[in-house]
């Protein structure tokens, strides 16, 4: 499998580890919304089809990517820095 | 200071860096570049950008390496270099590199953690075997991490028929195991 790095181009998927939903990207405060984070920590959604997920370079750049993936053909749709998604979303300053 | 006798050693353990010709290549360890690694600091990135330039110290794009006598460096990752210069001259490279760059940016001495080999010759029936680049892909000036033999590596492609191969210091050993095999293989 082949993740088309936002910066490296294709990449062997060998080189990458998995981390799962990037929904953990939106970490909500353990201490002011309990409920929130009980749902962050231990409810996932396991769609079958096309899906966003936390992949980490670890043997190449060591960036994060929030890949779009097929789970049903495994065919990837796209990938971007984990960085550019959170800060989009007003994280990271 | 307490008087010692101590003799520095080459990363695969001889008083020297060694040599080896297999085939038509040569496969050469060497000990005789610093490296620090800078890191941009949030918010800094322009500022970096120019003081950089303004000392010198080249800052490539994303997979390339870049020189600029007596200064060279490749990209790591994002906001992310490594920095070279020769160890007879800058032997503190860190503290060389430091003042210019000043609150821009992080800088870490890094020379001795690494082993550095030199591969001469043709290159692609040898990295073929030993890692998934596509050389066809990687023109001279390209530099990248990747797997060798489970060893995270940077590789610098200098020119078409010479590579720059570093790894971690203390599997140097396997990494030189690793390259020699294939060569063998190969050649």
């Amino acid at each position: 499998m082949l993740i088309p790095h936002p910066l490296l181009g294709p990449r062997d998927a060998q080189e990458f580890t998995y981390l799962g939903d990037a929904a953990l990207i939106d970490r909500p405060d353990g201490l002011t919304e309990p409920e929130k984070f009980h749902d962050y920590a231990y409810l996932r959604d396991n769609p079958a089809g096309v899906h966003k997920e936390l992949w980490f370079h670890e043997q190449g750049d060591r960036s994060w990517l929030v890949v779009t993936r097929n789970t049903v053909t495994h065919e990837i749709l796209g990938a971007v820095l984990a960085r550019d998604t959170a800060r989009g979303r007003g994280r990271s300053k | 200071m307490a008087e010692h006798r101590l003799t520095p050693l080459a990363p695969l353990g001889h008083a020297e860096p060694i040599e080896e010709r297999i085939g038509p290549v040569l496969i050469a360890e060497r000990t005789d570049v610093a490296m620090a690694s800078v890191a941009t600091r949030r918010g800094w990135e322009t500022e970096l950008a120019a003081r950089a330039a303004q000392a010198g110290l080249p800052l490539p794009p994303p997979g390339q390496a870049a020189e600029n006598a007596p200064w060279g460096s490749f990209w790591l990752g994002p906001e992310m270099w490594m920095v070279e210069a020769p160890y007879a001259t800058h032997e503190d490279v860190a503290a060389q590199v430091k003042p210019a760059l000043g609150e821009a940016a992080s800088v870490t001495e890094q020379t001795d953690a690494w082993v550095r080999f030199e591969v001469a010759g043709p290159l692609k029936p040898l990295f073929e075997r030993l890692c998934n680049i596509d050389l066809d892909r990687f023109a001279p000036g390209s530099a990248t991490r990747t797997l060798m033999e489970h060893l995270g590596v940077y590789v610098i492609r200098r020119a078409e028929d010479r590579m720059t191969v570093l790894g971690p210091r203390s599997s140097a050993g396997s990494l030189h195991h690793a390259i020699t095999v294939a060569a063998r293989s190969a050649f």
